[in-house]
């Protein structure tokens, strides 16, 4: 009786939930994987077609390019992203009171701002006639670059961007591994006159280490989906060569009406993602065994 | 007794040596210039974004760094209120990630209730597709989330942005980790005293769970006011525009006109800025949390 009456309550309780996920989450990526299979446009009947679409996919010159965009931001934002938001935490974790509050506020404020506001910000500073950043890049480069509309500027470009605004976030959770090492080891390092590159190899590191882990494969994860700051950057650039996986998918459906095929490439995503999820969760349970 | 000394001493010995280091410490004292100096290198994209918005255009324009402006105006803010959208698409932004967060909010509080509290058959399967959800990238979903929201006839609506936003799994997982670690003596009192699911939920457990609603409710309201792709996809007039795309969409309509497209821009950006200051302790709090979960 009371077994029968949890029953009904759990359903009840779990009902919006449910309804919720099956409509937008479990409904759509089947019919992902269906649209895949049919040649169709974006909206309207199509015709099965199944495999060939992912036939198309192996050959397709634009998808390996978008590719390799893709896995190019990666390299130029995770790893860069995790040492430095680790640099970040520690010089945080050095300071107290209020110029630690403040100083944290400066890393984290641009990881709150909406990404069309980060887009137009760095639009402006770099900007090739008026930005402020462009005598830097003179100085580099030898004379002012267009520098999200030159290909090879172009990923650079938009990983530090990325970089800027996204870091605080890693920071974060960087600062809550470090306070979380007990004062007295360190204490007890120093007392034994371990200098600060000795204490940092063998007291620090050592209990930060699945931190790093933790931030890198959080941010190889996240920034494979890449999309909205690509997006916006090449919106009037050389949208082919600087496109990303995500953003290929947008355009073959949105732009170029190829519903079936935009699935197709949104499926090699998911896989791509899941995999690296399944690594990450791998290691992260090996590391905690 | 002697450990107790030991342990005294060792702790003045530390003291001691903190003090040394805190008094000739030339590295540290670079390393924390080092710090303030890239503190002051983050924070500068945003204070020239500001210097600009207030500046006259033509001043705007004029070669060299002017970190002040010479003459103040707020012009360009006011012809950015006045001479777009912005106003109706902040209210698309406001109705859309508020009904975002109470939905959100509710329906992983009610779950995560369920999934911690009631043996119920099919209960480990359940947690277990929600656990494995977080691999599923919500942005490949575009496409499908698209026709979804054609074929409910919500393309263009309030409701037809709000729905694709609704899948936050970490959120479920929280609650149900927080309720978990209740000590099992609250549920049992309560049960003696005849009360049911429901009561102990809203009387009981709803209430201890404040900072954690709050942090979570915080944290879903800024991904949500900050989400870009689906908010871009599910319109097409300046109608129905978030302000995340709208300021996006209207640069050509403003011709070059550099303190336009950054007022437009602080305008955009200054209620999350705003919000993380008021809310940094349970900004921090969420992303621990969350932070702990994806692992």
């Amino acid at each position: 009786m009371t077994r029968r009456r949890d029953m009904a309550v759990a359903f009840i309780l779990l009902l919006p939930f449910l309804a919720i996920y099956g409509v937008a989450f479990v409904y759509p990526t089947i019919d992902m994987v269906v649209l895949s299979l049919r040649k169709a446009p974006l909206i309207g009947a199509g015709e099965w077609a199944g495999l060939d679409n992912y036939v198309r996919l192996a050959g397709d010159r634009l998808f390996r390019i978008a590719t390799r965009n893709t896995l190019w931001f990666v390299a130029l934002t995770a790893p860069a992203s995790t040492v430095l938001a680790l640099l970040l935490a520690m010089g945080v974790a050095r300071l107290r009171g209020w110029l630690q509050a403040a100083v944290l506020a400066c890393f984290f404020l641009p990881f709150m701002l909406p990404v069309s506001v980060v887009y137009l910000i760095w639009h402006w500073i770099l900007d090739t006639h008026f930005g402020i950043a462009q005598p830097i890049v003179a100085a580099v480069a030898g004379r002012s670059v267009s520098i999200f509309r030159t290909v090879s500027t172009f990923m650079p470009g938009v990983a530090f961007v990325t970089v800027w605004a996204t870091v605080g976030f890693s920071v974060l959770l960087f600062l809550a591994g470090l306070r979380s090492i007990p004062q007295e080891t360190s204490e007890a390092a120093r007392l034994d006159g371990a200098g600060r590159i000795a204490l940092f190899r063998h007291v620090t590191w050592p209990l930060i280490w699945p931190v790093t882990a933790l931030v890198l494969t959080i941010q190889l994860i996240s920034h494979l989906k890449v999309f909205d700051i690509v997006y916006l950057f090449n919106l009037r650039g050389r949208v082919d060569e600087t496109m990303s996986l995500v953003q290929y998918v947008f355009r073959l459906a949105f732009q170029q009406n190829d519903g079936g095929y935009a699935a197709t490439v949104a499926v090699a995503i998911l896989v791509l993602v899941a995999v690296l999820s399944v690594l990450q969760f791998q290691l992260l349970r090996s590391r905690g065994q | 007794m002697t450990g107790a000394t030991a342990t005294q001493a060792a702790r003045l010995l530390a003291a001691a040596a903190r003090r040394r280091r805190l008094r000739v410490d030339p590295m540290g004292a670079a390393l924390t210039a080092l710090t303030l100096v890239a503190a002051l290198a983050f924070f500068f994209p945003l204070y020239w974004a500001l210097v600009t918005t207030v500046k006259p255009e033509v001043e705007v324009v004029r070669p060299g760094l002017r970190l002040w402006p010479e003459t103040f105006t707020l012009e360009a803010c006011a012809f950015v209120l006045t001479n777009s959208r912005i106003l109706v698409w902040y209210l698309n932004s406001v109705v859309t990630s508020v009904a975002v967060t109470l939905l959100v909010i509710l329906s992983s509080l009610l779950a995560g209730y369920a999934l911690s509290q009631i043996a119920f058959p099919g209960r480990r399967l359940l947690y277990g597709m929600i656990l494995a959800s977080f691999i599923v990238p919500i942005s490949a979903l575009i496409v499908n989330h698209f026709l979804l929201v054609h074929r409910l006839g919500l393309l263009d609506s309030w409701a037809g942005i709000v729905l694709p936003q609704l899948i936050h799994p970490v959120v479920i997982i929280v609650y149900k980790q927080f309720f978990d670690a209740i000590p099992k003596e609250y549920r049992e009192a309560a049960v003696v005293d005849g009360a049911g699911h429901f009561q102990l939920l809203f009387r009981i457990f709803l209430p201890m769970t404040t900072s954690v609603t709050a942090a979570l409710a915080i944290i879903t309201l800024i991904s949500a006011w900050n989400n870009f792709l689906w908010p871009f996809l599910a319109q097409n007039s300046q109608e129905m525009m978030n302000v995340t795309v709208g300021i996006t969409q209207v640069r050509e309509a403003y011709g070059i006109r550099y303190a336009r497209e950054t007022a437009s821009a602080v305008i955009a950006g200054l209620p999350m800025v705003m919000l993380n200051l008021v809310f940094q302790r349970q900004i921090t709090r969420a992303i621990v949390l969350s932070g702990g979960i994806k692992a």
